[in-house]
């Protein structure tokens, strides 16, 4: 369904951000971010609850417009697109939002086709027949008839990622995935990022501050701090950063740079 | 001194931006409004939802406005011999102004809150942000069918307003206080010119409007989770409510 998959290599850019300022008034979030995914990788960013993690992949997929830098997504600089231009380049997208964000209105399978629904011509037993496959992905089976109220957290949480693989997208952006559900389930959830990577190939980027997670889940891992991105490595080498700011976030220590001194205060967004 | 100036020029901005940013949505539903391609099963469900659903309660209304209004008419006239107009007063009353007005309230308080609550706690649970990400515009999707069902559907229900308004009158006048009946159709039919009942349907839809726009704004525009939705709803009601009665006063005065 989408002719991006596989088009670029490897080692070629899927997403750039390039020196990206971002403010909501006198609230400097993000400072000259840069940062850089790979076709095919599965980039993790971390750091602490308001530091901009989720302003980050908002600015990717459009939902933010950020003031200044370039963000270049399979190519195309995302700055100045009209809303034709959006429409077309959020198809390669799919997203997992950290409350799940169901229509509340719709049954599971409707939730899960609503895409196809939307910008295919299918019938709505093809929709149908189409979601139940990609339940069946996440591991749920006779779901699709519910409406989400009746499911757990993690069971929405899965028909979320349902709704998100259901155009068979190029890049998923995970917002906080695991965050709000038990060890046991967090996993479940960690496992089907990793096969989603392995069984659709896309290319991720998730943000969280859970370190299992983020251990399970990246390629590579990249640290925000103050806006900027302030250390990238594989998960072997942010365990062994030198990096005093990634030492006591991956440690979760009280005392360090990160809760230090007046910038902690009031430092939230 | 200062900060008394300071407040009334931070007021006036906040209104000015306020204003704006409706009239930007109404301007962007427009747009939308007339852009393919046409989503014809939910404009259906809402159809539905702000019209058949609201029946019932326009249908009280409309009765007893023009009930109380034969009833008082009649105490009034009484006093200088003219009860024969009573049919006249409830007939215009109703068809210029009770009708329209009436049902925009009663809609606004059924319809309106409803957007405001449901959009609301749509945007509060990432739900708006989905659509966009699903590359689906959420005013296309959630505004325009609201918006166009408000406008199709007011001009009815004012219509079903008038004539059992109308009919409440005649019931009360003629059953209760004995008046003629055939004096009192005639003094209705007499009076009554098409005119009054197209400007009272002129009023119901620029009130549709109203109700679905500002309905939808505050809904799109909610902050702060549970409190959030319940500031919309009662924001949404209050100034839809207030520009009814507003915009009722500038259009009979286009008129008159």
């Amino acid at each position: 369904m989408n002719e991006t998959i596989c088009r670029r290599g490897p080692d070629e850019t899927m997403i750039q951000l390039k020196d990206v300022y971002k403010s909501f008034g006198q609230n400097h979030v993000l400072r000259g971010l840069n940062l850089e995914v790979k076709c095919g990788e599965s980039m993790v960013v971390i750091g602490g609850s308001g530091t901009g993690k989720s302003v980050l992949i908002k600015c990717v997929i459009g939902l933010l417009q950020h003031d200044r830098g370039e963000i270049f997504v399979d190519g195309q600089e995302i700055s100045h697109l009209s809303e034709e231009e959006w429409n077309v380049l959020r198809k390669k997208f799919g997203m997992l939002f950290q409350r799940d964000a169901l229509f509340d209105s719709m049954s599971v399978w409707e939730n899960v086709g609503f895409a196809l629904r939307r910008h295919t011509k299918l019938s709505d037993e093809e929709i149908k027949t189409m979601a139940i496959e990609k339940l069946k992905l996440v591991g749920l089976v006779n779901v699709e008839n519910r409406m989400p109220s009746e499911l757990s957290g993690g069971m929405r949480k899965r028909v979320s990622l349902a709704r998100a693989i259901a155009m068979e997208p190029a890049i998923l952006l995970y917002d906080e995935p695991t965050t709000g559900l038990d060890p046991i389930m967090a996993n479940v959830i960690n496992d089907l990022i990793v096969a989603m990577r392995e069984k659709l190939e896309v290319t991720s980027i998730a943000i969280t501050h859970d370190m299992v997670s983020a251990y399970r889940i990246a390629d590579r891992i990249a640290m925000l701090f103050k806006g900027e991105i302030i250390e990238v490595g594989r998960p072997d080498e942010i365990r062994a950063s030198s990096n005093v700011i990634v030492q006591q976030f991956i440690h979760g220590e009280v005392e360090g740079p990160i809760t230090r001194g007046a910038d902690f205060v009031g430092q939230r967004i | 001194m200062i900060p008394f100036l300071n407040a009334i020029g931070l007021w006036v901005l906040r209104f000015l931006d306020e204003s704006g940013r409706v009239i930007l949505l109404f301007y962007k539903t427009l747009i939308w409004t007339f852009r393919p391609p046409f989503d014809i099963r939910n404009l259906l469900k809402q159809i539905e939802e702000v019209g058949i659903k609201s029946i019932p309660v326009v249908l009280i209304t409309g009765t007893f406005t023009g009930m109380v209004l034969a009833l008082q008419s009649y105490t009034g006239f009484k006093r200088f011999n003219a009860e024969a107009f009573v049919g006249t007063v409830v007939a215009l009353s109703m068809t210029r102004e009770l009708g329209p007005v009436l049902s925009g309230l009663m809609v606004s308080g059924r319809v309106g809150s409803a957007m405001a609550a449901e959009l609301g706690t749509m945007q509060v649970t990432e739900q708006i942000d989905a659509l966009y990400t699903l590359a689906t515009n959420p005013i296309k999707y959630l505004i325009v069918p609201r918006f166009l069902a408000s406008l199709i559907v007011m001009p009815v229900l004012t219509v079903f307003t008038d004539v059992v308004g109308i009919l409440g009158g005649y019931l009360v006048s003629v059953k209760l206080l004995g008046s003629n009946p055939t004096v009192y159709l005639r003094r209705t039919y007499d009076y009554l010119d098409l005119e009054d009942i197209y400007i009272g349907l002129f009023k119901a839809f620029i009130f549709g409007m109203i109700i679905a726009i500002i309905g939808c704004y505050q809904g799109f525009n909610t902050q702060g989770g549970a409190e959030g939705v319940g500031k919309s709803t009662t924001r949404a009601v209050v100034l839809s409510s207030l520009l009814i009665l507003i915009a009722n006063y500038f259009i009979t005065a286009m008129f008159f």
